[in-house]
């Protein structure tokens, strides 16, 4: 088992430097996020206009992966249209959960969210990858309760 | 930072590679490395004896129990109860019927809450437990308060991880009916007072509950001189099987009690004008229980009693002492948990390097760790953090796997650093 698969020098770096970190005042949507495994929490804000999101950020504390995946989320985010928002989330989700198989298509899609398919090795770690995307869905859609992984 | 436990009973090198051979999962690999088992605080290892003896009573004595005229119903029914026999004394209670056989600790306390707690806790009444409690000792005491009316209050602990007898005293008022408290911190590693918890508490006239899961594998136990009123451990945190585990309670205190959950073996008349409960412990289990553990169980106290709870303590001491030391060599570490008593545990967190990536990496190197909030959130919320690293010792482990689990953690550090 090679670990580098797993923390790759861009999540390593999204890691240590997130971006779009921290509240975002001026915000259309925003939700948390809780995994109750580890106890991390997240909230991402939003503001969309007319069905674009121009601007994501998120603040909380998470390992690497949940955290480089939240900060790349936020840079794959901006510009697209909610409708994309929910395909891309879609697709990396059911990559991760090994109901899509990697090939060079599905790669392609992903973009730069490719490193982060490292996790399909470490099922306890696949909700870490997701908690951000989670969280983003529930603001988005505007869902009531807590968001949580579970 | 020095452990509780001062034994003069020394421990070679030799032994401890002895105890090791006893438990076959010791000698597997991860990973394709050599398996470092220090998560013992979620589950112990299981030594040939007990698996030997959980495959025997399937294999060739597997039968109902309390209920069989035949054969092997009367072999498992003696297995049984001398399985509850060999608790009693290791234990040091005074009678079988105090040792309720149940699925674990959780389950200990919970009845306990619901057949004590419902039956004698009112609107202003108060349930005293710490702050460093696991979930299971906190869950079931809000439960029933809140159908009760009683209060649920909180002993505080300070930045070491300790409590203070001073606040148990402050908070012991003519209200308080029921102290749950455990006896070694799973989150902290910290050795409660309990001795001196009781004695206040009695003093006062309330009943004290200790959660023993993680120390009865790692300090002695002795129910009658610490005069608890109920203690609760599980089979598995002490080398024996999952789903089983026992409730002590003293004897006047369990006959007062009423049954928490009906079915068969707990009664002694059914009718549909009323039904007459068994004596004890049996009005306590109802339903065909876990024989098979309870079984494992008594093969894994007998084989801990052979060893020796206080070899065990002295070498775990040595353990966690090393540990100590050297986790405070790992640039960025900070220890969760300090207390002055100590056994077994070292929490920590690393700057820069959350406990889940710090577990996957130690994973990579066939060390198993537990990362998380342990159950524990309060405590979490006491430190200022989301979860921590855990490194939780058995007698099995070495300070060789000290310093591959050190070895681990600077390849985290500089990964992430």
């Amino acid at each position: 088992m090679d670990l580098r698969e797993l923390y790759q020098d861009l999540i390593v770096d999204h890691n240590k430097r997130p971006r779009n970190f921290g509240k975002l005042d001026d915000t259309t949507y925003f939700a948390e996020g809780f995994n109750p495994l580890c106890g991390d929490q997240i909230t991402v804000y939003l503001y969309v206009d007319d069905e674009q999101v121009t601007k994501v950020q998120f603040e909380g504390e998470g390992c690497a992966i949940s955290t480089a995946s939240a900060s790349m989320m936020t840079e794959i985010l901006t510009g697209k249209t909610i409708a994309e928002a929910d395909a891309l989330f879609g697709l990396f989700h059911r990559v991760l959960i090994g109901e899509k198989e990697l090939d060079d298509e599905t790669t392609d899609q992903l973009g730069k969210l490719a490193v982060l398919t490292g996790v399909r090795a470490y099922p306890s770690r696949v909700k870490c990858a997701t908690l951000a995307w989670h969280t983003c869905q529930g603001a988005l859609h505007k869902k009531q309760d807590a968001i949580s992984t579970e | 930072m020095t452990s509780a436990v001062v034994s003069s009973v020394a421990v070679n090198a030799g032994e401890v590679t002895a105890w090791r051979a006893d438990f076959p999962i010791l000698q597997t690999q991860v990973h394709g490395k050599p398996l470092v088992y220090l998560d013992n605080g979620a589950t112990t290892q299981k030594p040939q004896v007990v698996i030997d003896t959980v495959s025997r009573y399937y294999q060739s004595t597997n039968s109902n129990i309390h209920r069989g005229v035949h054969h092997l119903s009367e072999v498992a029914t003696v297995d049984y109860e001398n399985a509850r026999a060999t608790i009693r004394r290791f234990i040091g209670a005074a009678s079988d019927k105090e040792v309720i056989l149940t699925s674990g600790t959780t389950e200990s306390i919970n009845l306990v809450a619901n057949s004590w707690g419902l039956d004698n806790l009112k609107t202003g009444d108060e349930v005293l437990v710490t702050e460093m409690e696991h979930h299971s000792n906190i869950v079931p005491w809000q439960m029933v308060t809140q159908r009760t009316g009683a209060a649920l209050k909180v002993i505080p602990i300070n930045d070491a991880g300790e409590i203070s007898l001073e606040d148990v005293r402050e908070l012991l008022t003519e209200r308080t009916k029921f102290v749950a408290i455990s006896h070694l911190s799973n989150a902290l590693g910290t050795i409660n007072p309990v001795k001196e918890v009781i004695e206040l508490a009695h003093r006062a006239g309330a009943l004290v509950l200790v959660d023993g899961a993680q120390a009865i594998a790692h300090t002695p136990v002795e129910v009658a001189e610490l005069d608890c009123d109920f203690y609760a451990f599980s089979g598995h945190k002490i080398f024996g099987p999952t789903g089983i585990g026992v409730l002590y309670g003293k004897q006047a205190l369990l006959e007062a009690m009423p049954p928490w959950q009906g079915g068969g073996d707990m009664i002694r008349i059914v009718r549909f004008d009323g039904s007459q409960w068994n004596d004890l412990p049996y009005k306590f289990e109802a339903g065909t229980p876990n024989i098979a553990g309870a079984i494992g169980l008594g093969a894994a106290l007998d084989y801990v009693t052979a060893i020796g709870i206080d070899k065990i303590a002295a070498h775990e001491t040595v353990l966690l002492d090393y540990a100590q030391q050297q986790l405070a060599t790992i640039p960025g570490l900070t220890p969760i948990g300090t207390a002055k008593h100590k056994a077994s545990i070292a929490s920590f967190v690393v700057k820069h390097v959350h406990a889940h990536d710090l577990g996957t990496i130690l994973d990579s190197e066939g060390i198993a760790i537990r990362a998380g909030h342990h159950c524990a959130m309060p405590v979490m919320e006491h430190f200022g953090v989301a979860a921590t690293a855990r490194a939780s010792f058995a007698f099995y482990n070495t300070l060789e796997e000290v310093d591959q689990l050190i070895l681990g953690l600077n390849k985290a550090v500089e990964m992430f650093g």
